[in-house]
């Protein structure tokens, strides 16, 4: 970690209010992004990956509250006015999200949508924001741009729609963009293209990326590092090669091997993690995971174990050393 | 968008005859006729008056003939007003009651959108509490309560201070005048806009594209006006196509306690009566208004959202 961090969440927790009581979504959780970097956060859904950066962002829902830090430059987003955190969001940290199909403003044109980030953060005329964003819209490679311009969100397809949500991230240049599932809700085909270009993005702009995914292939063909997210906590983190060629955690052996590969043999049925991922409400006192591990021990049910470094970069929340290497 | 109008306008001709016909029989069946009300005629007179007004034809005769004259434009004499025809009555009285109904519309809609925008983004707040419960106040209240109170308040309580309204009269419509009634008659509107737009907007802050439009660093205000609004507002628009014909046809309540010389009072003094002509007349001035606020909503519901489409 030469360069300072450019998001540090530092021990956050995001609780949320519900009608059966309170559920933290995140609990304690720290973690940074280095400029230029990308982290993948993998998870199942509930895991709590996609509220860890909601909560950063001041985007919860009304009924969450998060505690702890995020400190971005050094000023720490859960404290900053509204005011100062709209001057950030979608200046300096953009977000990409889910489902392109829901996400644009229906009653909207493309161009509208896409100027008005200019418009708010740079203070240009209409005119000059109608201009970046059509030069915008061309970089990502959406055809027929000026046509778009005057478009509707419903007369886009599912892919150019997220191309459109790419382009308005990437209008202001960025330092941060933390995509949400991207590619999601997406054709396989088209997924393979928005992946192309987030990498683009990347290695062009040199933009730092958050991207939160349940697919670990999107997350080897695009992160530097990776963050292997259970129950509102890190379980697992380092480098995405070193993390994918020798998983520390049961659990991300588990989501690896869940994983069908082209260059293995084909033997029948898939893995599977045996059980359900556990009721926020009612986790088990020690490690979350335990009643799930295979390499379970009875310590793991008493005491929650702590995230560690290994060294090199690395961290996992187990307390067993004696795993052997993943077969 | 043209040829679908101009399909909806030439649909409303026969669902306007429809409601004629309906109209015209249901009133026959009703016991009684015009000339019952009043202290009993001579015989002869009755026949007479009967044949005057065409009364002693076969009722077939007397639907084909109603149906002739409406095509012509001539709604036909008042059997109550004698010395006028229900086309004089509905034209002076339709401007008063349709302006009126207007203001009304118009307090109603900058009143209430704005109160249920207040509310919903503050919801379940105190403000939001305190908004909403004054409006439940101003829907349970019944309109001959408020009318009377304002009249008590504004016409004789502030009789001597610059507040002082004109408790009642139209006076050629002049605006010290007209300020009551519309304030009264938008009342339960108000409330009833405003709560919608609660409603609708709470539904609408809650989607998928808010959130893109707040990651986006917009202040709330913009989220709320440039990228809710107009979701939040069919719904509203939705209840404004028939709101708006109740309102411009005119109220009974409301012109009987300010005495206006508006139509809506025709609706229950021409039913009593029996004045078939007249209650016909209203009836179709308010089923016009009804079929044309609809084709405005339809109009607008294009406007609030471009995935509508006409055809």
């Amino acid at each position: 970690m030469g360069s300072a961090p450019l998001l540090h969440i530092d021990n956050l927790t995001v609780k949320f209010t519900t009608a059966d009581g309170a559920v933290d979504a995140v609990s304690d959780l720290s973690l940074h992004i280095s400029p230029g970097e990308c982290l993948g956060v993998v998870g199942e859904s509930g895991s709590g990956k996609s509220q860890t950066f909601m909560a950063a962002l001041g985007l919860l829902a009304a009924n969450g509250s998060a505690r702890g830090r995020a400190l971005f430059h050094g000023d720490d987003l859960l404290t900053l006015g509204d005011n100062e955190l709209n001057a950030i969001r979608g200046d300096k940290v953009a977000m990409i999200f889910q489902d392109p199909m829901t996400s644009l403003t229906p009653h909207m044109t493309v161009g509208r949508q896409l100027s008005e980030v200019l418009i708010h953060h740079r203070g240009v005329s209409a005119a000059r924001a109608r201009e970046e964003s059509l030069v915008m819209l061309k970089r990502v490679r959406v055809p027929d741009p000026e046509r778009r311009l005057a478009m509707y969100p419903h007369e886009l397809s599912g892919g150019l729609r997220q191309r459109v949500m790419i382009a308005m991230a990437l209008l202001c240049g960025p330092e941060l963009i933390i995509a949400d599932e991207p590619t999601t809700a997406l054709d396989v085909t088209v997924q393979a293209q928005i992946l192309d270009l987030l990498r683009e993005v990347k290695d062009t702009l040199h933009t730092a990326v958050v991207l939160i995914t349940h697919d670990l292939g999107v997350i080897a063909g695009l992160a530097d590092r990776v963050a292997v997210m259970y129950a509102g906590r890190i379980v697992e983190m380092g480098d995405v090669r070193q993390v994918f060629a020798d998983p520390r955690h049961p659990y991300t052996r588990g989501l690896l091997a869940c994983t069908p590969r082209m260059d293995a043999a084909v033997t029948g049925a898939l893995f599977t993690i045996p059980g359900q991922p556990p009721n926020l409400e009612h986790l088990p006192a020690g490690c979350a995971f335990a009643p799930r591990c295979a390499s379970v021990l009875d310590a793991c049910r008493n005491d929650r174990p702590a995230l560690r470094g290994l060294g090199g970069g690395r961290f996992k929340a187990c307390i067993r050393d004696d795993l052997a290497h993943a077969s | 968008m043209g040829p679908y109008f101009a399909r909806r306008v030439v649909i409303a001709i026969p669902t306007l005859w429809a409601i004629i016909t309906v109209c015209f029989f249901l009133m026959r069946l009703a016991p009684g006729g015009p000339f019952d009300a009043q202290a009993p005629v001579p015989q002869e007179i009755l026949v007479n008056l009967r044949a005057r007004y065409h009364l002693d034809q076969s009722l077939a005769v007397q639907y084909l003939d109603y149906l002739g004259n409406l095509a012509r434009g001539d709604f036909g004499p008042s059997f109550k007003y004698k010395d006028f025809t229900v086309t004089e009555l509905i034209a002076q009285g339709l401007p008063v009651s349709a302006q009126n109904g207007l203001c009304a519309l118009l307090l109603a809609v900058v009143l209430g959108i704005p109160a249920g925008i207040f509310a919903a983004i503050r919801q379940n707040s105190f403000r939001d509490h305190a908004v909403m419960g004054l409006a439940m106040t101003g829907i349970v209240i019944p309109t001959f309560v408020t009318g009377h109170l304002f009249i008590l308040i504004f016409g004789v309580w502030l009789r001597d201070t610059m507040f002082h309204l004109p408790a009642g009269t139209w006076n050629g419509g002049a605006w010290p005048n007209r300020i009551l009634p519309a304030m009264c008659l938008a009342l339960p509107f108000i409330v009833t806009i405003a709560r919608i737009t609660r409603g609708s907007m709470i539904e609408a802050l809650r989607a998928n594209h808010i959130r893109t439009a707040r990651a986006k660093g917009l202040p709330f205000r913009l989220v709320v006006t440039r990228h809710a609004l107009k979701t939040a507002l069919i719904p509203v628009v939705t209840y404004l196509g028939p709101a708006t014909a109740l309102l411009l046809t005119g109220s009974m309540v409301i012109e009987t306690v300010f005495q206006l010389p508006g139509i809506g009072r025709y609706f229950v003094q021409g039913a009593l009566n029996r004045d078939y002509t007249l209650v016909m007349g209203v009836t179709i001035i308010s089923a016009v208004a009804v079929i044309a606020t609809n084709l405005l909503v339809d109009v607008l519901y294009g406007f609030l959202d471009p995935r509508v489409r006409y055809d």
